[in-house]
């Protein structure tokens, strides 16, 4: 594929937000991930030239970071968290249903193009296991049943919230997030129980601090 | 020891996140003030305070930014290290979604100190809501003045960058860190050069974690002492603990340094009904476990070290006795075989065949020489790797053995899945309703 001068526009840009431009690659690779769904040679080669590196590398970097695909995606990426305090509470459980569900292995793609699976590491959210993502926002809590529903609306095209962050819009919509290239979905809540169960505790016991220092 | 909500006190306020809802509660007052002191003023302060380092080591805070030597001639960076991947930890990432400010005040503070005028927050990219509510914090302090050039009329300039990272655990390791900051695979330097001499593009750097970091404006604005009233002489001031597993409330639990497991077990409700601790762990899946002889230890890195483990990243584990110890210990090893960089061969060959062992002996077709052969790998491992990622590796299984001989013995004949129903662990289990 060939990238249009507005995606080339962006890369430059991201360029000259380092001081030293090679700094860019990694959100570079977001970028081109975003406008793809993979990281191409083409992908690769517009990342080369921006940077003024070899494409191999580029490549070298590419292939470093799990997060890359080099291979088509689909529409929606999910991963199930299976690292250990997942994987017990719940997350194999998990990724048994919806991979024999979906007749999809690790890394693979359904078979409509819908939706790509992975067995993810542990999520920086271990007090809400099991976790899964859907285009890497968090899906916290997740039961069989749950992650079931989420997948089929998300193959009907029908709306699915993340437990902690925004509608679910697509990977290629993440990655450009992650490119550097904000979405102004901020607002979307992200605040549970879980994360104020100290706080709510501390009121409950009266440990809390006088209002002139914090 | 008491709950201490300071980093969390108003996360339930609708607006903790955005610049309105953090000054209403002293946001940027510490700005305004260490912009009026001399630098080394505040890594004076930031010394007595005692502070030491959230990201797992414990370094002391204000020690390593007197590392970098001043009037060098070359620019200084600040780089806040929030990749935050150690299986179990979990509590920067809550930190910055509910009160990204704190981060970002005390991003401006620490690089004045240290004169920087450039600052880049790292964050691991499978976050991209973290990314949103940080990058708006961003976003927001520059348009209010509190970032950019002339800060507040001080003359002071800083930019700060959001920089996402795309998957690897080892770019968390500082140096690893680095490389991938400047566009390279995520493998660790050799040091010394440190990186408070020569880290990002050769420049003297300082890197700190993202609740280090967020301690900061907290600790200018109430001064030094006002930590030292928590926690002990070695480990003072409060910690964001992020309690998971079988416990009834996990959660975000901000407590002093020193508080017992057995008071962090009490607030989150206890174990789950009708079921007991088998095993828990302090500080993430690179530090050995502990069991129920330790709860009464108080959670601070001198404590913890005495006990032969360490605070790591204070996000305590929890596991009951459904739990098979062979398969939790397995799991992680198939996490540590993964996320080797592949750099150094103890490490790479390592936790290729320590894995391989376990995972046979998970599956009760283990031999009964495996156990003295990954105990040996492990040796081989410990201290001969290249960075702190191979000793990780090489920590949980002798640091279950102590506890749990026979379960891996075991292993030789019986399936983990046999002895512990899977069905039970998981938190759907008819047991827990
Ligand atoms: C494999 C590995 C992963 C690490 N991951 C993190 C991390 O995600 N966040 C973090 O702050 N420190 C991490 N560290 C520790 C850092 O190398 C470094 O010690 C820390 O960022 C320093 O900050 P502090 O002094 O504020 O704790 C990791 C270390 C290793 C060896
Ligand atoms: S110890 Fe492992 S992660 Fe660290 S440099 Fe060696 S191979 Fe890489
Ligand atoms: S183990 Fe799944 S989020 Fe930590």
């Amino acid at each position: 594929m060939t990238f249009t001068e507005t995606t080339w526009n962006e890369a430059k840009e991201l360029a000259g937000r380092y001081p030293h431009s090679r700094s860019a690659l990694l959100p570079m690779l977001h970028l081109v991930q975003s406008v793809e769904g993979l990281v191409s040679s083409d992908g690769i080669a517009l990342c080369a030239d921006v940077l003024d590196l070899a494409t191999a590398e580029v490549a070298a970097v590419a292939t470093f970071y799990t997060m890359y695909k080099r291979h088509n995606t689909g529409k929606h990426h999910v991963g199930v968290c299976t690292n250990t305090m997942c994987g017990l509470l719940g997350g194999d459980a998990i990724w048994n249903a919806i991979s024999s569900d979906l007749n999809t292995g690790h890394d693979e793609t359904s078979e409509d193009g819908k939706i790509t699976l992975e067995r993810i590491e542990c999520q920086a959210a271990c007090t809400h296991a099991p976790v899964v993502t859907l285009d890497w926002e968090f899906f916290d809590d997740a039961t069989v049943d749950g992650v079931r529903k989420a997948l089929s609306d998300l193959r009907e095209g029908k709306e699915v919230k993340s437990t902690r962050g925004p509608v679910i819009k697509g990977l290629q919509a993440s990655e450009r997030l992650l490119a550097g290239f904000d979405d102004d979905e901020f607002d979307a809540p992200a605040i549970d129980e879980k994360m104020l169960a100290g706080l709510h505790r501390a009121r409950e016991v009266g440990q809390t601090l006088p209002s002139s220092e914090v | 020891m008491v709950l201490t909500p300071i980093l969390t006190a108003h996360w339930d306020e609708a607006d903790s996140y955005k610049l309105e809802g953090y000054k209403r509660h002293h946001g940027y007052v510490a700005l305004a003030k260490a912009l009026k002191s001399d630098p080394d003023s505040i890594i004076q302060t930031v010394k007595d305070s005692g502070l030491r380092g959230r990201g797992g080591a414990g370094f002391p805070t204000g020690m390593k930014w007197g590392f970098v030597p001043q009037n060098d001639g070359k620019p200084h960076y600040l780089v806040v290290n929030a990749d935050e991947s150690e299986p179990g930890a979990c509590k920067d990432i809550p930190l910055m979604l509910a009160n990204p400010h704190a981060l970002v005040e005390g991003v401006a503070i620490s690089s004045y100190a240290i004169r920087a005028n450039h600052a880049f927050i790292y964050i691991r990219g499978e976050v991209p809501h973290v990314i949103r509510r940080v990058t708006n914090a961003v976003k927001e302090a520059y348009a209010a003045g509190l970032l950019g050039q002339n800060i507040q009329g001080s003359g002071f300039n800083l930019e700060v960058v959001v920089h996402a990272g795309a998957g690897a655990y080892i770019c968390g390791e500082e140096t690893a860190l680095l490389d991938s900051l400047e566009g390279h695979r995520g493998q660790p330097r050799l040091k010394p050069p440190f990186p408070a001499v020569a880290g990002l593009y050769a420049s003297p750097t300082v890197i700190n974690n993202a609740e280090t970091i967020a301690n900061i404006p907290y600790i200018i604005r109430n001064g030094a002492d006002w930590l030292k009233q928590w926690g002990t002489e070695k480990s003072p001031g409060f910690k964001l603990f992020a309690v998971s597993g079988h416990v009834k409330r996990p959660g975000i639990y901000e407590a002093a340094l020193g508080t017992t497991m057995r008071e962090l077990l009490e607030h989150a409700g206890g174990m789950r009904d009708g079921h007991t601790l088998k095993f828990w762990i302090p500080g993430g899946s690179s530090v050995p476990m502990l069991t129920e002889a330790h709860l009464d230890l108080p959670l601070t890195y001198e404590d913890m070290a005495a006990a032969g483990t360490m605070l790591g990243t204070g996000t305590p584990m929890v596991f009951d006795e459904t739990t098979s110890v062979v398969k939790a210990v397995s799991r992680w090893l198939q996490f540590y075989k993964h996320e080797s960089c592949g750099k150094c061969t103890p490490c790479r060959e390592g936790t290729y065949w320590i894995s391989g062992l376990l995972k046979r002996l998970e599956k009760g077709e283990g031999q009964e020489t495996d156990l003295e052969k990954i105990d040996e790998l492990c040796q081989q491992i410990m201290g001969r790797s290249f960075c702190a990622l191979g000793d990780a590796a090489a920590t949980p299984f002798p640091g279950a053995m102590k506890h749990f001989r026979t379960e891996f013995e075991a292993g030789v004949r019986t399936a983990a899945d046999i002895a512990f129903d899977p069905a039970a662990t998981t938190i759907f289990s008819k047991a827990n309703v």
